[in-house]
């Protein structure tokens, strides 16, 4: 597909009945918010990212896609940040009705995720949408998704997918995967269906069967991206490495530059943990529930008769990784990290969850009690 | 909170002692509420809003401004005495307001430069927070408070429920609304990770830092905060001077700009 026909992919979207919502530049970042055609994507930027650090700059090229992730994710569509789950209101007679106050679901387009948000989306899936008691909103809203991946022609300083096998290139959860190819002379996407949505969408515009030479060049460029991966995450018996080192003095040790602050979980496009508020109107004849993000790092999360569980930054930092990267695995079937980077750039403090995971295993508490069996 | 009896109205009073009114404004400026509350409470003593007063004692006392004077240490123990309930508004009244900078110097070098007559001053070397003369109920943060927070303190107490005023830091309220971290992404310094949450995460919303106005958040790491802006070319006196502003007589924020100040060679 010409790189001209972005705009009629749009349309055609669109004429679906789709909102299209998608990467796009506001307040010095490329974020997630509605588009209303291909103009509106972040046309010749990428982004500089390092630990606590994001920066915007130009490309030298035109390229549309040649940026990393930012600090919004799928989740926000997803699984709100607020969301009025029920509204209640007493009459005259002091009779109680209740209605749902979730609104209906929106049909939306992401246009633009990469392969490991889509492996995000498959975690909360697990989390959220299986098992006996899925969540309804998220679960409608899932349904009314056209999702329309990107495969990467650039790695971000702090993503790590190749490490979590989570990308660079789209393998499966999309309706449509591009990858874009920037030439000297050309300019232009192959795509792969992965839906018949995805088909019907491309039915009304212009493109042609991909030859040999344009597929070789899409495979090239997420090879490319590996190798300039920013960096990685030894997942190794990761498990077993955290279990045995939940006294390693390396959680004093971030627990000093640690905030608590929850950007981390904020971020990250798995972590999925919200509280309920109750809200009573001054007259006393409206109550609300709504739900609302929250985070394993504040007090109030572990709160229970008496106090907080969890009364230390060190213990909820703690919390935060192991439950990420270890005993995720045994309640869900796989990590809880994706590698995408976001908690590392978008944390005030630069706490680096691949540096941390390496330290632990520099240190692991395992060896030295080998070590000191040895010796004695 | 018990819930208050339906039938009869709740006897409200609001108190002003050393502050700038701003947070009894709160009050009025909850010009969608302000009928809703009418019908449920009976406004006794509230002068920014009338002149008529009604004698105690009184259901709810929200008392705006910190203590320092000797006259306002008496007052406040009367006004203790007359209320069921006593709920602080404000920064002021949590922690000492802006006027706790005093409690760092020598109040006596002020008014001699001040005031044409010291002698004249009554006045006390520190400005306190309520909470060290009388016993609060409730301390509701910042400087302003935010309004919704103040209805929702007032609403808990008539329908009976405790009040929800997260302890958390800002950054929760920024993210939420999908605000890009100015820290980050700009290097603008933003006490948002130590401070409580509150005002909604106003001015990253609009491109500046937080100044802390609720005072510190529940586990506030200012030291790591603190070294984030040194890397990024702030000055230790700097770093004194943001934690010494409406909060600078809370606990965590003066511990660490004395710090802060002994430590700058």
């Amino acid at each position: 597909m010409a790189r001209s026909a972005l705009e009629d992919m749009f349309r055609a979207i669109q004429a679906l009945g789709y909102e299209i919502v998608g990467p796009t530049i506001r307040d010095g970042a490329i974020v997630y918010a509605e588009l209303k055609g291909a103009d509106d994507l972040p046309i010749g930027w990428t982004d500089v990212q390092g630990p606590g650090s994001y920066r915007l700059e130009r490309r030298a090229d035109g390229a549309v896609f040649g940026f990393a992730v930012g600090p919004h994710s799928v989740k926000k569509y997803l699984l709100p940040p607020s969301l009025r789950l029920w509204r209640a209101t007493r009459d005259s007679r002091g009779a109680i009705s209740v209605e749902a106050g979730t609104e209906n679901p929106r049909k939306l387009a992401v246009f633009g995720l990469r392969s490991c948000e889509l492996h995000a989306i498959a975690i909360q899936d697990k989390v959220l949408a299986a098992g006996a008691h899925p969540d309804a909103h998220y679960a409608s809203q899932r349904q009314h998704l056209l999702l329309v991946a990107v495969n990467c022609m650039t790695a971000g300083a702090t993503c790590f997918c190749t490490s979590m096998r989570t990308g660079p290139r789209a393998t499966h959860g999309y309706d449509l995967a591009l990858t874009e190819l920037v030439g000297e002379r050309s300019h232009e996407f192959v795509i792969e269906f992965g839906s018949g949505t995805g088909m019907r969408v491309m039915e009304g515009v212009p493109h042609r069967v991909a030859g040999d030479a344009q597929i070789a060049a899409a495979g090239e460029v997420t090879r490319r991206t590996a190798a300039a991966m920013g960096r990685g995450l030894e997942t190794d018996g990761i498990k077993e490495l955290l279990y045995a080192n939940l006294e390693n003095s390396r959680w004093d040790e971030v627990a000093s530059r640690c905030l608590a602050c929850t950007n981390c979980t904020m971020v990250c496009p798995t972590c999925f943990c919200t509280s309920v508020e109750d809200r009573v109107e001054l007259g006393g004849s409206v109550a609300e529930r709504v739900r609302m993000w929250d985070s394993c790092h504040t007090m109030d999360f572990s709160h229970l008769h008496g106090g907080s569980v969890r009364g230390s930054i060190k213990a909820r930092y703690r919390q935060w990784l192991t439950h990420k990267l270890a005993s995720w695995i045994d309640q869900f079937g796989s990590s809880g990290c994706v590698g995408c980077g976001r908690c590392i750039t978008w944390c005030p403090a630069g706490i680096d969850i691949t540096e941390e995971a390496a330290a632990i295993r520099a240190t692991d508490l395992r060896k030295r009690r080998m070590v000191a069996a040895n010796e004695s | 909170m018990p819930a208050a009896t339906r039938a009869r109205k709740l006897k409200l009073a609001v108190w002003k002692f050393a502050s700038c009114d701003g947070c009894q404004l709160s009050l009025l400026d909850c010009e969608d509420e302000l009928l809703a509350l009418a019908e449920r409470v009976r406004i006794a003593n509230f002068l920014e809003a009338s002149r008529a007063t009604v004698r105690g004692p009184y259901d709810l006392s929200l008392v705006e401004g910190s203590i320092t004077t000797p006259h306002d240490a008496a007052r406040i123990q009367e006004v203790r005495q007359a209320s069921r309930y006593l709920v602080t508004i404000g920064a002021c009244a949590a922690a000492g307001g802006i006027q706790a900078l005093r409690n760092f110097r020598d109040v006596k070098e002020f008014t001699s430069i001040v005031y044409a007559t010291p002698a004249y001053i009554s006045t006390l070397d520190r400005s306190t927070p309520i909470a060290a003369h009388v016993r609060v109920d409730f301390e509701l943060r910042g400087c302003p408070v935010n309004k919704a927070q103040l209805i929702e303190v007032v609403s808990a107490l008539l329908n009976g429920h405790s009040p929800h005023t997260p302890a958390h830091p800002v950054c929760v309220e920024c993210k939420r609304r999908g605000t890009v971290c100015v820290m980050v992404a700009r290097s603008v310094p933003c006490l948002g990770p130590i401070t409580h949450a509150g005002c909604g995460a106003i001015c990253p919303a609009y491109g500046r830092g937080c100044y802390g106005c609720f005072g510190p958040s529940e586990s506030p790491n200012i030291a790591s905060l603190a070294a984030q802006w040194i890397a990024a070319g702030a000055t230790r006196s700097a770093i004194v001077r943001v934690l010494r502003a409406f909060n600078a007589a809370a606990e965590p924020f003066a511990a660490a700009s004395k710090a802060y100040e002994d430590d700058q060679g």
